[in-house]
């Protein structure tokens, strides 16, 4: 079963490495809608430290959207999807390759470039720290639930928009504790509570969302 | 070992057929006919499992497929009309991988090799997107070479095929059979396959 997985994802990589742009596109929507913020609201630090887990969050948010509506898209097209569902291992297995992969490609770089952003902010190192922290633990989460939503808007005309409104607020849970964890971090008091429960809500996120998926994909190819 | 009885196709408002039944033991082929639209690709993906059955039942090796899950996608390969090939990767990447999302041992000479034989030789290490129609048809049909699977379930496996590669493919279908496989197939050319037992299905 671990073969599975790790067949998938290998395979996912190698194919998002073919295909960079749709990683650093996302990468670069992060980057410009951040510093929009400081841009527009003015140089306050007071401010920004105030906006600042907010602004890094949403934007995380938004920039794991653009991928989501080609998680399964390609595969349908081509084919793939349909060999995917006929393997003789369960669904769901595959669908949690697939989460895996994508978080590999759209969540961790997102974490790994929020501490370089945050300085745009003028958080502290601590409170930078944590921001990259709630975002490694946090977007797997992202990435498990879009799946459900990236499977039930699949074939779908104009299936993005919908995607958008069927996910975001689902999002809602993490993007209160992972800012929070942040806020609590620059108001001084501790984060740890914030990233237990950010943590809790990514392995329900990524352990229970592949099953859902998979009957949603199956019916999906009716 | 694969028993249809009774089974019925309605797509929306419209019946496509209905009391379609057959049976195929090892070493049969079924070629199923109509004309386009009579529900070919229909009752195929039927037979998969990918699409549910609305009436009559599907047994294989006497156990309905629905209960059978799992078991019975292990014995099972299926070609539809999509190559299921990733075009940013090279054929024997394409190859390589799906065996391994199919869990089974598909070591890179075999692979090489299957791909040789369809006349890809020199072509495995360039990107899919390059090649034209019928090489992606003949990186799809590559996998059956070393397919031991015993159903073999081929939507239109001929289109844009050459007359060489059609040959080609009907040898692999007929070693198949040879080997004690079922096979149901779909095409519009004529089937010259002379191993095994050939059955025919009209629909529509």
């Amino acid at each position: 079963m671990l073969k599975l997985v790790r067949a998938i994802i290998s395979r996912d990589l190698r194919l998002a490495m073919r295909r960079r742009t749709d990683i650093v596109s996302a990468l670069f929507f992060f980057i410009i809608v951040v510093s929009l913020f400081p841009l527009g609201v003015g140089p306050e630090p007071e401010l920004l430290r105030k906006l600042a887990p907010g602004v890094l969050w949403v934007a995380a948010l938004l920039a794991t959207m653009l991928s989501l509506p080609r998680l399964f898209a390609d595969d349908q097209r081509d084919g793939t999807l349909e060999q995917l569902a006929l393997a003789p291992q369960p669904l769901g297995l595959i669908v949690l390759g697939k989460v895996l992969a994508h978080w590999l490609v759209s969540g961790l770089p997102l974490a790994l470039l929020a501490p370089v952003l945050g300085l745009q902010f003028d958080l502290s190192n601590d409170a930078l720290w944590v921001l990259a922290c709630s975002l490694l633990i946090g977007t797997p989460a992202l990435s498990g639930i879009g799946a459900i939503g990236a499977a039930l808007t699949l074939g779908v005309r104009g299936g993005g928009v919908l995607l958008s409104l069927l996910v975001l607020p689902l999002y809602i849970p993490v993007l209160i504790f992972g800012a929070g964890a942040v806020d609590a971090t620059v108001t001084g008091l501790g984060a740890q509570a914030h990233l237990s429960l950010l943590a809790a809500l990514t392995l329900g996120g990524v352990f229970f969302a592949p099953w859902p998926t998979a009957a949603a994909l199956r019916i999906a190819l009716e | 070992m694969l028993e249809v009885s009774g089974l019925e196709c309605v797509r929306g408002e419209r019946r496509l057929f209905a009391g379609v039944g057959f049976r195929l033991s090892g070493g049969e082929m079924l070629y199923l006919q109509g004309r386009n639209g009579c529900g070919k690709t229909s009752l195929l993906r039927i037979l998969c499992g990918l699409s549910p059955v609305t009436d009559g039942e599907i047994r294989w090796r006497g156990e309905l497929i629905g209960k059978l899950g799992e078991d019975y996608r292990q014995e099972l390969c299926y070609l539809g009309h999509h190559n299921a090939i990733k075009e940013e990767l090279t054929p024997l990447e394409n190859l390589l991988a799906s065996a391994r999302l199919a869990d089974e041992a598909l070591v890179e000479g075999a692979a090489l090799d299957a791909l040789e034989m369809l006349g890809l030789a020199g072509r495995e290490d360039l990107a899919c997107r390059y090649l034209s129609q019928g090489q992606k048809r003949r990186v799809a049909l590559a996998r059956l070479v070393n397919e031991r699977r015993a159903l073999w379930v081929l939507d239109e496996p001929y289109v844009a095929l050459d007359p060489a590669a059609i040959e080609l493919v009907a040898g692999l279908i007929g070693a198949h059979l040879q080997r004690g496989g079922l096979t149901v197939l779909t095409t519009h050319q004529a089937v010259n396959i002379t191993a095994g037992t050939v059955r025919e299905l009209r629909l529509g």
